[in-house]
């Protein structure tokens, strides 16, 4: 009975090497909440699979300075750059995404000379391609999906952005379409489908409404500003939309992993939960999740509670300060232990057949590809 | 509103941010119910929709609406507001434009999506817009509605971006309504009413993402308040003791003793469970030299410094009221 409890709440091991050694593995995508350590832990598995021989390219999106550092990257650059070359032909490539770039690039492509230059200089692109929010994850697919086709790598680690919540980036591609579709969209474009009219005049009745509702919202230049800006992005919209369904397709496709991660605090064990449920609605792979940064106790063998009454104890008697002072550290650390534990069983009791790792706490954060390497057989050691 | 002779008399907006991870909302939470503490009136103000202060409060999630969550220590009350981008749109056109229906039919249009998604400036705009709102609100006898209004703003990363708002719309509404509406919001974000605290942790990270954050919101000319250090693990090992134990001289055998004499084991046993607790203290003194290091990068920065402890049992209720107070007593409020 009482293994029974407790194999229930011990989690299946993730088997991160089998993950990046098969061949078959091409893209594993880390997500989770903000500060988890998400880039770490994608630049640990690129580094991992490259000394196993894999071609491996890390795309990471706004990562911490030193950690860009210790791959030797040094600025916002769209083209992967070489990190380190290793035994068995295996490779490790870095590159950080230049959003606006991406966006730009995508515009180019798409358009005609003329009409790509009206886009690119109309004061709502300049706005879209810059902003953090949205664009960001939608840039970070559609060069994920860029890195895919060129087929010059075998294992592509990406990075999700750092949303304001994990899910931000599977929604990108459906919020594109949405936008897309919106009868705001078909008003806005419809002066140019019919030959350059008013769009409010081609409305029923309840339009005049909203025509006014908007000019004062928005006042007139900015109105006529968002009016060329839609209609010279019509022409592009078709390919916008096929690219984001491909990209789509290409996360649920088999040779994808999603690696879910997380801390064990509350928020983002929460996160990481929703996350899980999520990828199965929308069919995509989950390999497992990475716990990082949990803590636990050489002494484990002394409880919170006995260690903080003899601390009580010999503080009472003024005596052995020293020790008494280390009882009161190793119970704040039981506790601290015991308090992770508790987040993570939330988790594996939902989802009991995600595989997990953890990660223990480091006392400082990676400088190096050494640090890198550490982490990466961490997350092996499951 | 009398003056109680904190750092930050006279300031009604309190924005708190802080990198992921750090506990930003959790030291928003706790900010206003100090500042409420003592008979005042203190609205909470989320914008990113995820409900983190209805967690934080266990309560059900928050609507678009001011309603009391809490009682502050020795009186006070703080409210919350959860502001939804496409709510605060409506506001917007009722209150200056009378237009409810109309509002209504652009919200089903999906004008507000349509909005955020090509300029997220405009989404900063009405949140921004609907928050300021409330801190110059009055009541009918003249006097301000909420004594402070806290923020529980976007990461670090963001800040600027997102209080800047002029700045932000500046390039699609020279003139027009939306150029008005962020000239005021503007006009109470750089005012000497409002202060943006940082929220960190002892870490490498997010000490440099803070300084990164501060330099930036001094050059767009927005007020930095606070910088409050989360989590602080104290000791109460001497100096001495953390220095020997860093160069691997700490005293095992002094330790064993008085686990003797603290009857929690005894002979080899003893000398095993020291070593394993020797190994703790190691670490906790390696990360404390690391710490320093963080604490001392911190006060580059030169803004007053609030430090909040590790709640064992992580945040409850109880835990945010105990951070309150460790706020009131550092003079934060």
């Amino acid at each position: 009975m009482k293994d029974a409890k407790r194999s229930a709440a011990r989690p299946v091991p993730l088997d991160i090497d089998a993950i990046i050694d098969d061949p078959g593995t091409r893209i594993i995508v880390c997500c989770g909440a903000g500060g988890v350590g998400k880039t770490t832990t994608a630049a640990a598995l690129g580094l991992r699979a490259a000394e196993r021989g894999r071609c491996a390219v890390v795309l990471t999106v706004d990562p911490a300075r030193r950690l860009a550092q210790s791959m030797g990257l040094t600025e916002l650059d769209n083209t992967p750059r070489l990190v380190s070359r290793h035994e068995g032909g295996g490779q490790l490539y870095a590159m950080m995404l230049d959003m606006k770039r991406t966006f730009d690039e995508i515009i180019e492509a798409h358009a005609d000379p003329e009409r790509a230059r009206q886009i690119l200089s109309n004061p709502f692109y300049q706005s879209l391609s810059s902003s953090f929010s949205g664009t960001q994850e939608y840039m970070a697919m559609e060069k994920l999906g860029q890195l895919r086709r060129s087929d010059e790598w075998d294992l592509i680690v990406v990075d999700t952005p750092p949303s304001r919540s994990a899910l931000d980036f599977l929604d990108a591609p459906e919020r594109l379409g949405r936008f897309l579709d919106g009868r705001f969209i078909r008003l806005l474009t419809a002066p140019a489908k019919a030959g350059g009219r008013s769009a409010f005049k081609l409305l029923n009745a309840g339009f005049g409404l909203v025509a006014g509702a908007m000019t004062k919202l928005l006042g007139a230049q900015v109105l006529k500003d968002l009016q060329t800006f839609v209609s010279a992005l019509d022409a592009v919209f078709g390919g916008f939309r096929q690219r984001a369904e491909l990209t789509y397709k290409l996360l649920q496709a088999p040779g994808t992993a999603f690696v879910v991660v997380a801390a064990p605090e509350r928020d983002a064990m929460r996160e990481a939960s929703y996350f899980v449920e999520r990828l199965a609605e929308e069919r995509m792979p989950l390999a497992g999740l990475v716990v990082n940064r949990v803590h636990d106790a050489p002494a484990n063998g002394l409880s919170a509670a006995r260690s903080a009454a003899a601390a009580e104890d010999l503080e009472s008697r003024g005596e052995h300060e020293l020790t008494a002072a280390v009882l009161r550290l190793h119970t704040g650390r039981m506790q601290l232990v015991a308090r992770e534990h508790r987040e993570q069983e939330h988790f594996v009791s939902a989802h009991p057949t995600v595989p997990v790792v953890q990660v223990r706490a480091m006392s400082e954060d990676v400088h190096d590809l050494a640090g890198l390497r550490q982490i990466g057989e961490l997350l092996a050691s499951a | 509103m009398e003056s109680r002779d904190t750092d930050w008399d006279g300031v009604r907006l309190h924005v708190v941010t802080g990198k992921g991870g750090t506990g930003k909302t959790t030291v928003a939470a706790a900010l206003a119910l100090a500042l409420a503490a003592g008979g005042r009136k203190v609205l909470l103000v989320e914008v990113e929709g995820r409900q983190g202060i209805a967690q934080i409060f266990d309560l059900p999630p928050l609507p678009y609406e001011e309603r009391k969550i809490a009682v502050a220590p020795s009186g006070g009350d703080v409210y919350a507001l959860s502001v939804d981008p496409e709510e605060a749109m409506l506001d917007y056109l009722e209150m200056f434009y009378g237009m409810r229906r109309a509002g209504r039919a652009l919200t089903k249009m999906g004008v507000v999506d349509f909005a955020t998604t090509v300029a997220p400036g405009f989404r900063d705009v009405l949140v921004t817009g609907k928050t300021t709102e409330a801190v110059r609100r009055r009541g009918k006898n003249g006097k301000r509605v909420y004594d402070a209004v806290v923020l529980d703003a976007p990461p670090t990363g963001r800040i600027t971006r997102f209080l800047n708002v002029t700045q932000e719309v500046a390039g699609l509404a020279r003139v027009g309504p939306i150029k008005n509406h962020s000239d005021l919001v503007s006009g109470v974000v750089k005012s000497p009413e409002t202060a943006v605290h940082f929220v960190t942790l002892l870490e490498e990270m997010p000490v440099q993402e803070t300084l990164d954050g501060i330099a930036e919101l001094r050059e767009a000319g927005l007020p930095a308040g606070g910088v409050f250090i989360n989590m602080v693990r104290e000791s109460q090992l001497p100096r001495t003791a953390l220095d020997k134990a860093v160069k691997g001289g700490f005293d095992v055998t002094e330790l064993a003793l008085g686990l003797k004499a603290a009857g929690l084991a005894d002979g080899a046993d003893a000398d095993a469970v020291a070593e394993a607790l020797a190994g703790e203290v190691v670490e906790y003194a390696h990360r404390a030299v690391l710490e320093h290091e963080e604490r001392e990068a911190l006060s580059e920065a030169a803004l007053p410094r609030y430090e909040l402890p590790l709640l064992a049992d992580g945040v409850d209720l109880a835990g945010l009221y105990e951070l309150a107070e460790s706020i009131r007593t550092q003079g934060a409020a």
